[in-house]
């Protein structure tokens, strides 16, 4: 398989974690075509041993940030460029994704990503260090305030701006 | 080793990380504090739940613009490719019929068949979990499903003589419309795709023809109906016996 093949085998976990990091679909392929280019121009610098996925969801990482920073582009989709809503998406499901964007929309995107990484990519706490580029001390630490956080988002009781202090 | 249970080894459970004696440790330890246990349920329920909202990503197609990636020297290569290919065989055609016809539109639009079969291919043959929309096992409602997408009647080939067997199918977004990719799997794990897409009524070129797209063999040929790509990477012979396979089952 060449490098462009294995690239593009990821591109709907990419999508998937975009998706969920940006809480929308345009920005989140937004993201994903940014992190594709990237990844195509810095394939020569990528160290063969290191993992294709978390190099991969680090670009995008980093493009993230950098993104939140600047936080506004010129919007150049074509309208046969939107993706095809989501088949068999019921009510119900609607619904509850709303509440998930909503949820991890109001946990600090530190936490988000440790979250997402962990919980929905599955990804070993050595690879999140790795991806976000952070002792895996600090993944854990992380980890335990945003789940405690989340939990109180579900639920609906936690206010905006409450901080919560770890244990 | 015989640490106390840390809250690390909580998270580390909930994730499935832990194996072995601390495994063991953990649950003895969890059984006799349910709080805790409460917490773990609580983590797990939450990863459920990211799974139920976003996973339906993985099976959306893929928009059009991611792919092929942009600024991908390869792919512009095989373009140029492609164009003098169809340069050369309009010369060929056009010297061979004088002036009878030129290469259409149309034919120039099915140059792009097996580029595109052989990135779908590469796209969900590697897929573990989400490897098809529909699973065999919903074959009947599967076909229906993608004839009415397709709007024109369409079917799975049978290749349990060749070995393979049916895995499922899925809905693709193509450069014409909606495209239909059916995916097969032998004992071996070794996996087949055929791709399906409407083609333009006029369109009566039944040739069987081969393409090599990136490591990926594909056999590809045009009925009235619609373009079909069978595209693997068992080798061109093994390939070539199995596109027969499916080209006859779906002569006329």
């Amino acid at each position: 398989m060449s490098h462009r093949d294995a690239i593009i085998a990821e591109i709907p976990r990419l999508r998937r974690y975009a998706r969920a990091l940006t809480g929308d679909g345009h920005r989140a392929d937004d993201l994903v075509q940014d992190t594709l280019e990237r990844a195509l121009e810095k394939w020569r610098l990528w160290q063969q041993e290191r993992e294709l996925r978390p190099w991969l969801f680090s670009i995008m990482h980093n493009l993230h940030v950098d993104g939140r920073r600047r936080d506004h582009r010129v919007d150049y989709r074509g309208d046969d460029d939107l993706p095809l809503p989501a088949q068999r998406a019921s009510q119900q499901d609607a619904l509850e994704l709303r509440d998930l964007d909503r949820a991890l929309a109001l946990l600090p995107q530190e936490q988000r990503e440790v979250l997402l990484l962990v919980a929905l990519e599955e990804l070993s706490y050595a690879e999140v260090a790795r991806t976000l580029n952070i002792p895996q001390g600090t993944v854990m630490s992380r980890l335990s305030r945003a789940r405690a956080r989340f939990k109180l988002l579900l639920a609906g009781e936690a206010p905006p701006l409450l901080k919560v202090v770890s244990p | 080793m015989n640490t106390p249970i840390s809250q690390d080894d909580l998270h580390a459970y909930a994730d499935g990380r832990l194996d072995g004696v601390r495994l063991t440790q953990v649950e003895t330890w969890l059984a006799a504090h349910p709080e805790h246990r409460a917490d773990v349920e609580e983590w797990r329920a939450q990863s459920a739940s990211l799974h139920r909202g976003y996973d339906r990503v993985l099976d959306e197609p893929l928009p059009a613009r991611l792919l092929p990636p942009a600024n991908a020297p390869r792919w512009i290569e095989l373009r140029k490719l492609a164009a003098v290919a169809w340069v050369a065989l309009g010369a060929m055609i056009g010297f061979a019929v004088r002036d009878q016809t030129l290469p259409t539109p149309d034919k120039v639009a099915a140059a792009s068949l097996p580029r595109q079969a052989a990135i779908a291919h590469a796209v969900f043959v590697p897929e573990v979990r989400h490897p098809v929309e529909v699973g065999a096992d919903q074959e009947a409602h599967l076909v229906a499903w993608l004839s009415k997408r397709l709007g024109a009647p369409l079917k799975a080939p049978q290749l349990d003589l060749a070995g393979y067997a049916l895995v499922g199918g899925r809905l693709l977004a193509g450069d014409g419309g909606e495209v239909a990719q059916f995916m097969y799997e032998n004992a071996e794990k070794k996996r087949l795709t055929l791709y399906v897409r409407r083609e333009a009524p006029k369109a009566a070129d039944t040739a069987f023809r081969y393409a090599k797209e990136n490591g990926i063999d594909v056999f590809y040929w045009t009925d009235s109906r619609f373009g079909y790509a069978l595209s693997g990477s068992t080798g061109r012979e093994d390939m070539l016996r199995l596109g027969s396979l499916v080209y006859r089952q779906f002569g006329t």
